[in-house]
């Protein structure tokens, strides 16, 4: 290309004369040319809910996470919160298209216009009712040890949960599982040792990171009982029983929790996610207000 | 028309937006080139990262570079599998990231089971781009990018950035 030209350039060459939606992930359908035929035998109803359920888990942590943007106590980690935020995002991106591709897309199209890519209405135009996500991925960031507990506590069941999603016969989830795990894996390190520094660190710092260990671990009863969705998915060979990551997760928190001096609380039983029913907390609104405000302000908006 | 080029020779001029001294071949993301029975050129790219920011930016700069070239008609598909490592990034990407001030990465590891938790300093070793010194460390996971680390070099003391092996 000669040097003259900007990206800009090619990207209106690309797109030129049609206004772009102006809140969407853009000019990228992160499945172009992915083949997204539905396997034999396998529910598209089902297999587009679970895409929410995990994409969602990722959505809402991702908006969380980037509420740090500003605040984080260093540059560095500013970075590094925005960077986990990015690799989620991507992930919901990705998945919440493959709901798309299998129409689900909840009452989202009673508000968002065609032009409007399936990602994009699916994350900025449904109604809270219709999110699927854990509790956990929407609690409230809290302080730095509690976002960092929680990334803990997250990115431990999501990495469990993704690394065996890459056996999963829906060749397009196991695609997005097998490129979550380099990022998840490196999450999880992040998270990991920022709560053996603050554990094992000032009487302070291992004070709070005992608070947040406290107030994240009755969040993990809802991440291990398989809604209906799964179980059929689980016998069609595309889904994993979120069960089947329970000893994992207990394992590496215990040893994470325990090597930074803090007291591993009581796990708590086991319950059926109310988050991926769409029973949310009193959190969770006014997070998807911040993410989709501007948006259904203009729902027509281009650029 | 015999005045047109190899598409392939074309799609592998395009830059990557971001680290601007490597072609998406060197960087391993541009899986394929080829041309269908119609005319159409159909390239397949992979992204680095999920959330890759680059990737519309990446598929525009084909479209146009194919299309000035005199490809009228390109479709430019994503393929998610097998995911991208670091090490297909070629021996000349590899050159290029060095001679432009940014480490190259190691040997990625590859995990098939469970993924072991890793507590302690991260072990990733790079050279010196600047004064080619081994003694360098990580002053953070994470830099300007997400491909990219932030490391000091311990002997000319520059800071520099290593593209992390994954």
């Amino acid at each position: 290309m000669a040097h003259e030209e900007t990206v800009y350039d090619a990207l209106d060459h690309a797109h030129g004369g049609e206004g772009q939606w102006a809140f969407g992930t853009g000019f990228d359908d992160p499945l172009a040319g992915v083949d997204t035929t539905i396997p034999d035998g396998v529910d598209a109803a089902d297999l587009g809910a679970y895409c929410l359920m995990l994409g969602d888990d990722a959505l809402v942590l991702c908006q969380r996470l980037t509420e740090w943007a500003t605040r984080a106590p260093e540059l560095e980690e500013e970075v590094a919160i925005a960077n986990c935020g990015l690799d989620l995002l991507g992930q919901a991106r990705l998945l919440l298209a493959r709901a798309g591709t299998c129409c689900v897309l909840g009452r989202s199209r009673e508000h968002a216009t065609d032009s409007i890519p399936d990602e994009d209405a699916l994350a900025y135009f449904r109604d809270v009712d219709e999110f699927a996500n854990h509790h956990l991925a929407e609690a409230d960031g809290g302080d730095f040890a509690q976002t960092m507990v929680r990334l803990l506590v997250a990115s431990t069941h999501r990495l469990a949960l993704v690394a065996k999603l890459r056996e999963s016969r829906d060749p397009v989830v196991s695609a997005i599982a097998a490129k979550g795990v380099p990022e998840l894996t490196y999450h999880r390190d992040h998270a990991a040792r920022w709560v053996l520094r603050l554990g094992d660190g000032t009487p302070e710092s291992h004070r709070r990171a005992q608070v947040a260990v406290d107030a994240v671990w009755p969040l993990t009863a809802d991440l291990f009982t398989a809604t209906d969705v799964e179980l059929r998915l689980v016998a069609q060979g595309v889904a994993v029983d979120p069960a089947d990551t329970r000893d994992e997760v207990r394992d590496v928190l215990t040893m994470v929790v325990e090597r930074a001096t803090l007291t591993v609380p009581a796990w708590p039983a086991d319950r059926p996610s109310p988050g991926r029913a769409g029973e949310h907390t009193d959190e969770l609104a006014p997070l998807l207000a911040t993410l989709q405000g501007l948006a259904r302000e203009h729902p027509a908006a281009t650029w | 028309m015999s005045t047109l080029t190899d598409p392939r020779a074309v799609a592998e001029t395009v830059t990557d937006p971001e680290l601007p001294m490597l072609t998406l071949a060197d960087l391993g993301v541009l899986r394929d080139v080829r041309t269908e029975d119609d005319g159409t050129v159909v390239v397949t790219i992979t992204p680095t990262y999920s959330g890759c920011p680059a990737m519309g930016v990446m598929r525009a700069d084909l479209v146009h570079a194919l299309h000035r070239a005199g490809f009228a008609d390109v479709d430019v598909r994503t393929v998610l599998s097998p995911p991208w490592s670091t090490d297909w990034i070629s021996d000349e990407g590899r050159a290029k990231l060095a001679a432009g001030g940014i480490a190259p990465p190691g040997r990625a590891t590859k995990h098939t089971g469970p993924i072991p938790l890793s507590l302690g300093r991260t072990m990733r070793t790079a050279t010196c781009p600047v004064c080619g010194s081994a003694d360098t460390e990580e002053l953070s996971e994470f830099s300007g990018t997400a491909c990219k680390a932030l490391r000091r070099c311990r002997t000319c003391r520059e800071p520099f950035e290593h593209v992390k092996e994954i």
